[in-house]
């Protein structure tokens, strides 16, 4: 099928494979009369033989050899007793025609896996093994049937993995340009670190010297990949520290709140699971609260996510007209929360906040005018209110949060492959050695890409997040729109990050920008006014994060390009029956009644439905037409302003 | 240090500073994708000199090969004519052409291949295996006949085949490879029985052959490779786990397949290859960084492969056609939003509307 030059076949070549064509259809025939009748003779088996000799990856040939292997091996001792020649002869046999075929095609798996079925019934010698996996790496050191085959021989026979890890180096000293022994390479040196085998422990000790290998390999041919992302590798095990632990919160430590029922959600540095009432606990003026249930948000089935959410209500008695409640949330159990990859929390830690209320606060108006966040609704962010007060918070505590600073040696390892590698890139014009320049200096300020690293900086401290901060005047200002917006529009943003300092974020703008995912942005549940008008979002199911902001009231997601490409990438990323991450809900039936195009209503049902959406645009989107728009009316019993028409 | 990273940054990523040369996205204005095909192909703008799909002449040979089964290529494909039924009747409905089949004769052909046990052979009389389990599921949800199957029978056959450490078994001889782990999850996730298997094991066997690139080999520590990961991405968005996927690494890998012609390769230093259009692209879309090859290019590339006198799409330029690759070609065009096209599922590897009359309903 693959490497066969085009050309038209002439008669002769014609009449030549028919010819062949029923030589092997005779002996299909045959073999198949033969396996059905469970006929295991020595003919039978050499017609089977030839069979498989034209066709290595006939899956019932194969099969048939293990079952006649059997048969012959249980029917020769029942008349003879077990005479080990006889054993060995037959298996000597079945190898035989493993290599044969393997001669026919070197990356038959049926070959190769009734090799290893044979080999592991016993009696059989490590030496021939090696030796044949010699040859066959030596024609082809990329056959990864080979490599496979070779780490189920060491593990059968016990070879040791400093063995194993020599072969590997010796086959890269042989030709820098081996993928596959690179990547053999560090799957033997993970072991070898796991096990905190001498030599390969501590960290240090092994990287440098791996460092100074790859270095070689790079500096020679720098058009060859394997080196770059073994690099890549190398650079991951210095930096990476797998340590789950909290970096942010809503409410944050020690700001003050005035509502009586609010979100509570918990921000850590990767996906975690274990966030529940054993491993938290949530204490109301030193009692600890039992009904409340954590959720993760995030669009799986499996209980884990970067942001948990739960929300708390507190109950006024009647003789105090006002008070302040302390509220405090701390880990109880902190090794109950573990990342994906298996790490427990470590670090324990409590945050502490003040609730104060009184009976006779403002009821929340709902607003009826049309909020829309142009430049004249704006003034200056005053440097004194409350709001700055509450955003100083996230600055002041950073430190508590922030990862431990780098070890020395690591630092001073990074610093050392920038200045090797700048100098490399200063003669080699190479994409990838430019990639790993750029992750070397990453992986120092330990940030991440433009847009991410652009979000980083805005939010690194008080003075740049103010500079993209909106206060609405008066005229404008409401419960829905909190008295702040984040104006982040027009910076050709293509993802959003950093969230662990936005989670008072109430109003934000992002619009214009070059977002076609928004991915994380369900961790801001105070979100009630978001605009991503003029975006690239390409379909509804992109939009899957809003579902889990119950306060949103206001959203712009006009001129994007929904319903304008075949082709949704974020399909299998959210909340769909398809990832089995959402049951089909029959309901939206009642909605949708025989529409050709279910699959956009069904996006935005699943999507909105939940919401309790009052000013909505969408103008601008090929999938909002009439027919969408009547069903939107539908969907969302409190929507007032739909393009900017008010509804009645 | 933050300047000079920025320029470096900024030379590395020449168009956008998030990802590799990212192709200009087409304007807003492109119907979507109720419209009938023909009205898609007229809008097309071909001033860009691609060339053509020779739609027609491909579904013509799909229709010959189907009937020729006497010449060698096809005799040694008759232990996997399943899953050549798959291919063939894939791209046949991704061409609109799929009423040209006689649908009775294909589906009691089908049947036939099924075992006592309840698994599929590649033909008739051939041992089962999950391997051509799934084409036979997936034929039949083509033709939404998915209902012609003793559901409960095939889903028992397929769920003795895991294993306790959560890997598959491809036949109860017991070779173990995350393709069966494709293979099964996808199979029972059509049959609407994934229950019947443990999903949690399969899917920690699945994260444990991840390897430091990000990709996904066959077994624990085996090598990365595009149809693994395909396999291994494609069984983790099925169960809603794409979480253990470091995606902006993966993605890298994956966009490291494009070379200088625009083909995409299957692993580093391979020649590119038809049928990567399909398992590295799938893996892009499904990831959502499909944005860091250049599109264009691999649209050309696939296009450069077919045989338009005779119908086919071969593994490079000027080779040999076959089915398979015509499969992957077509799917790789589709995903690639060539206009005329039905949409295909990335993950499931069947037509969008199958899919969503399977889930949506």
């Amino acid at each position: 099928m693959h490497g066969r030059p085009r050309k038209s076949a002439t008669p002769v070549d014609e009449n030549a494979s028919a010819l062949k064509a029923a030589k092997i259809r005779s002996l299909q025939c045959q073999f198949l009369l033969n396996h059905h009748n469970n006929i295991y003779t020595k003919e039978a088996l050499e017609i089977n033989a030839m069979l498989i000799e034209s066709n290595p990856e006939f899956m019932t040939a194969w099969n048939y050899r293990k079952l006649a292997f059997e048969h012959n091996l249980s029917y020769q001792s029942e008349a003879d007793k077990a005479d080990a020649d006889h054993i060995k002869s037959i298996i000597d046999e079945e190898l035989r025609v493993v290599e044969n075929a393997l001669r026919k095609n070197f990356k038959s798996y049926g070959a190769w896996n009734h090799r290893k079925w044979v080999i592991s019934k016993g009696n059989s010698s490590t030496e021939r093994e090696l030796r044949l996996l010699n040859l066959f790496q030596k024609q082809d050191t990329r056959n990864f049937h080979a490599w496979n085959y070779r780490r189920f021989i060491a593990g059968l026979k016990n070879i040791s993995d400093e063995k194993e890890l020599q072969f590997t180096t010796d086959m890269i000293n042989d030709n820098f340009s081996n993928y596959s022994a690179w990547h053999n390479h560090s799957v033997l040196l993970s072991h070898l670190l796991e096990k905190k085998v001498e030599g390969y422990f501590p960290k240090e000790i092994f990287l440098k010297e791996e460092y100074e290998f790859v270095r070689n390999a790079v500096f020679t041919d720098p058009d060859d990949q394997s080196g770059w992302f073994y690099h890549l590798w190398l650079l991951d095990q210095t930096v990476k520290v797998d340590m789950p632990n909290l970096v942010s919160s809503w409410p944050p430590h020690g700001s003050e709140i005035t509502k009586t029922t609010f979100p509570i959600v918990l921000f850590f540095n990767e996906p975690v699971e274990g966030v529940n009432l054993q491993t938290i606990s949530v204490q109301v003026e030193n009692d600890i609260f039992k009904h409340i249930a954590w959720s993760p948000l995030s669009a799986n089935k499996f209980k884990c996510g970067q942001a948990w959410l739960t929300h708390l209500t507190i109950l006024l008695g009647e003789t105090n007209p006002s008070k302040i409640f302390q509220v405090k949330i701390s880990s109880e159990y902190s090794q109950g929360i573990i990342s994906s990859n298996g790490v427990p929390c470590s670090q324990h830690w409590s945050i502490a906040f003040r609730v104060s209320v009184c009976h006779d606060f403002q009821p929340e108006g709902q607003s009826l005018r049309r909020i829309l966040m142009t430049d004249e609704n704006f003034s200056t962010v005053d440097i004194y209110s409350n709001v700055m007060d509450l955003f100083k918070l996230y600055f002041e505590l950073a430190s508590d949060y922030e990862q431990p600073t780098s070890s020395k040696w690591k630092s001073e390892m990074i610093a050392s492959e920038i200045d090797q590698y700048r100098e490399l890139l200063s003669w080699a014009e190479c994409k990838i050695g430019k990639l790993t320049l750029a992750r070397l200096l990453m992986a120092n300020d330990a940030i991440d890409e433009y847009s991410l690293v652009f979000l980083k900086q805005v939010t690194s401290s008080k003075e740049s997040l103010m500079k993209y901060c909106g206060q609405y005047r008066e005229s404008t200002f409401s419960n829905i729109t909190g008295p702040m917006c984040l104006r982040l529009n027009s910076l050709s943003l293509s993802r959003i990050g950093s969230f662990e300092r936005l989670l008072w974020v109430q109003s934000l703008d992002l619009s214009h920008n070059q977002l076609h995912s928004i991915e994380g942005l369900e961790a801001l549940q105070l979100l009630s006014c978001l605009n991503l008008s003029h975006n690239k979002v390409d379909s509804f199911m992109a939009l899957d994060p809003l579902r889990f902001l119950k306060s949103l009231r206001v959203l712009n997601i006009s001129y994007n390009e929904i319903g304008a490409h075949t082709v949704d990438t974020r399909r299998h990323l959210c909340s769909s029956p398809l990832s089995h991450t959402l049951d089909y809900d029959k309901k939206f039936e009642e909605f949708a009644t025989g529409d050709e195009k279910v699959v956009n209503f069904w996006e935005a049902y699943s999507v909105f439905g939940g919401l309790d959406i009052m000013q909505l645009d969408v103008v601008g989107n090929v999938a909002a037409d009439e027919r969408f728009m009547l069903f939107l009316v539908k969907l969302l019993p409190g929507l007032k302003w739909l393009d900017g028409e008010e509804l009645h | 240090m933050s300047q000079e990273f920025n320029t470096n940054l900024g030379t590395l990523f020449a168009v956008n500073l998030d990802g590799p040369s990212r192709l200009h996205r087409r304007s807003a204005t492109q119907p979507d994708q109720s419209a009938p095909f023909s009205d898609r192909i007229d809008r097309f703008d071909l001033g860009l000199g691609m060339g053509e799909l020779a739609a027609e002449k491909h579904a013509k040979y799909i229709l010959t090969v189907e009937k020729k089964k006497d010449d060698i290529e096809s005799v040694l494909m008759e232990h996997l004519r399943i899953n050549g039924a798959y291919w063939g009747l894939t791209t046949l409905d991704i061409l609109g052409k799929l009423a040209a089949v006689d649908q009775e004769t294909v589906i009691s052909w089908v049947m036939s291949c099924q075992h006592e046990s309840g698994g599929f052979g590649g033909n008739e009389g051939h041992d089962p295996h999950l391997l051509y389990t799934l084409s036979a599921i997936q034929i039949l949800a083509l033709f939404n006949k998915i209902d012609t199957l003793d559901i409960e029978k095939v889903s028992n056959y397929i769920s003795t085949l895991q294993n306790e450490d959560g890997s598959f078994s491809g036949d109860k001889w017991g070779e173990i490879d995350t393709r069966f782990s494709y293979v099964a999850i996808c199979s029972l996730a059509l049959l609407k029985q994934l229950d019947k298997i443990n999903v949690e094991n399969a899917v920690k066997y699945i994260v444990s052959c991840k390897n430091l690139d990000g990709g996904f080999g066959c077994t624990p520590g085996a090598e990365s490779h595009a149809g693994q990961i395909f396999c291994c991405i494609g069984a983790l968005a099925i169960t809603g786990c794409l979480h253990y996927v470091d995606k902006d690494l993966l993605g890298w890998w994956l966009c490291e397949r494009q070379v200088k012609s625009g083909g995409l390769n299957g692993r580093p230093e391979k020649l590119p290859d038809v049928c990567y259009s399909w398992w590295v692209l799938s893996s892009l879309i499904i990831i959502d960084r499909v944005h860091w090859i250049d599109k264009e290019k691999l649209v050309k590339f696939i296009l450069d492969c077919q045989d338009k006198e005779n119908g086919g799409i071969s593994d490079r330029p000027d080779d040999a056609v076959d089915v398979f690759h015509t499969y992957f070609g077509v799917a790789g065009l589709s995903l690639l939003e060539y206009p005329g096209l039905k949409a295909i599922d990335p993950a499931y590897a069947l037509p969008v509307d199958v899919i969503n009359r399977i889930f949506l309903h």
